[in-house]
């Protein structure tokens, strides 16, 4: 953010039109970016670990869960952020819940017309995306201070994040578990321990995944 | 439905615990678990929140919910109901025992988001559970919730003196941890 301020107050006034839009985009990709590595929310900021750990038996599922998540997470910033300044300061955080939990509920509704299967699998986590920590943890701290378009790209960035993180996790057990990947027979031969499929398979991967994304990403 | 009170019981501590076969409520259990005195005291919260969260809702459900066909509103209902009671237990707790008060007050608040109380009112309906045979599923649930987070703050405050690799220090050893007592738990699998 500081960083993006300098340069826009020592560009030249002549090109300022270009550079400005430049440096704008830049911000607001880097707002973006933030969320998928920086500020990761399963591998930095630990959060949301039940649909994490519950809903990466297999990729798709894991893809699944984290659009369905993303979709919550940026419509609510969105609708968080333009009603901040209505709603009084100590009945805030029941106000965001409330909030949350409707479009929670539009998107099981949904998910229930077009994605029957996914929302079988999916089960009682559809629901408990209103406890999930990562969607009231930004309201809190980004929506209910920011403007309406950064807050939606927080959430773009935020649930891009996540999405990528559940959709490897759950890659990862579903290559280890069954020996495929999105459903198709990757033939990694026939030894294909089912443990990982299921619960203690869910905790060790991510261990794991966490473990070397502190090694090679984090610094 | 015909289920018996032992196999509900059996299942939800042992069987099904609720952490380490259906992951809910895992944020308090890699939050508060480093200690076993702080962690008895979350299991306690939660055990109490637990068995009055499922009968309000049980109500709610059978009596508000269902007559109106407005079944819809279940997930918004549910985390105010949690929300609310959870506030309100927390109020009269501060008036009538101070001292209990004192050992649980801390972790009230931390109840509402914690995404097992809700689970367990959900998944209490989808099993079309009685009024009691959903008490006692939401009693035996949160004690199987108290029992995994006092054996994992056992486990973990051994891990304090242990040398881990640094990549692995605090959370993936927690987790990789995790893993082993969930294969503990599988063992259970088939009792009922």
């Amino acid at each position: 953010m500081e960083n993006s301020n300098a340069e826009v107050r020592t560009a030249p006034v002549k090109e300022s039109a270009m550079s400005k839009t430049a440096a704008f985009m830049r911000e607001k990709l880097l707002l973006v970016w933030k969320g998928v590595i920086r500020e990761n929310p399963t591998f930095v900021l630990v959060l949301g670990m039940c649909p994490t750990l519950g809903t990466t038996t297999s990729a798709a599922n894991g893809f699944g869960m984290g659009v369905a998540t993303m979709a919550v997470l940026i419509m609510s910033n969105i609708v968080i952020s333009l009603v901040k300044n209505l709603i009084p300061d100590k009945v805030r955080i029941p106000a965001f819940i409330v909030i949350i939990a409707s479009f929670v509920t539009v998107i099981q509704m949904l998910m229930q017309a077009y994605f029957q299967s996914l929302y079988a699998s999916l089960g009682v986590f559809i629901p408990l995306i209103v406890v999930n920590c990562i969607i009231l943890g930004r309201a809190e701290a980004f929506a209910s201070k920011n403007g309406a378009l950064d807050s939606a790209l927080d959430g773009v960035g935020i649930g891009l994040g996540f999405t990528l993180s559940l959709t490897v996790i759950g890659a990862v057990r579903e290559l280890l578990g069954s020996g495929s990947v999105f459903g198709f027979n990757i033939g990694i031969g026939d030894y294909t321990p089912l443990v990982l499929v299921l619960a203690p398979g869910g905790f060790l991967v991510l261990g794991f995944l966490m473990a070397l994304f502190n090694k090679f990403v984090k610094r | 439905m015909e289920v018996s009170y032992f196999a509900i019981i059996i299942g939800a501590i042992f069987v099904n615990n609720v952490v380490l076969a259906q992951f809910l409520g895992i944020c308090p259990f890699l939050g508060v678990s480093s200690k076993i005195e702080t962690s008895l005291g979350m299991g306690a919260a939660v055990t109490f929140v637990m068995a009055l969260s499922s009968i309000v809702t049980w109500l709610i459900q059978t009596y508000i919910l269902v007559p109106f066909g407005i079944e819809y509103m279940q997930t918004i209902v549910f985390i105010l109901v949690i929300a609310a009671l959870v506030q309100m237990v927390e109020i009269i707790l501060k008036k009538v025992s101070p001292s209990l008060y004192q050992a649980l007050g801390i972790f009230l608040p931390l109840i509402t988001t914690n995404c097992a109380v809700l689970g367990v009112a959900i998944l209490m309906i989808q099993k079309e559970y009685t009024l009691l045979q959903g008490v006692v599923y939401g009693v035996s649930t949160a004690l199987g919730f108290a029992l995994a987070l006092v054996i994992f703050a056992g486990l973990r405050e051994r891990l304090e003196f242990e040398e881990v690799p640094k990549a692995f220090r605090g959370v993936p050893i927690a987790l990789i941890t995790a893993s082993i007592l969930a294969m503990a738990f599988m063992g259970f699998s088939g009792l009922v």
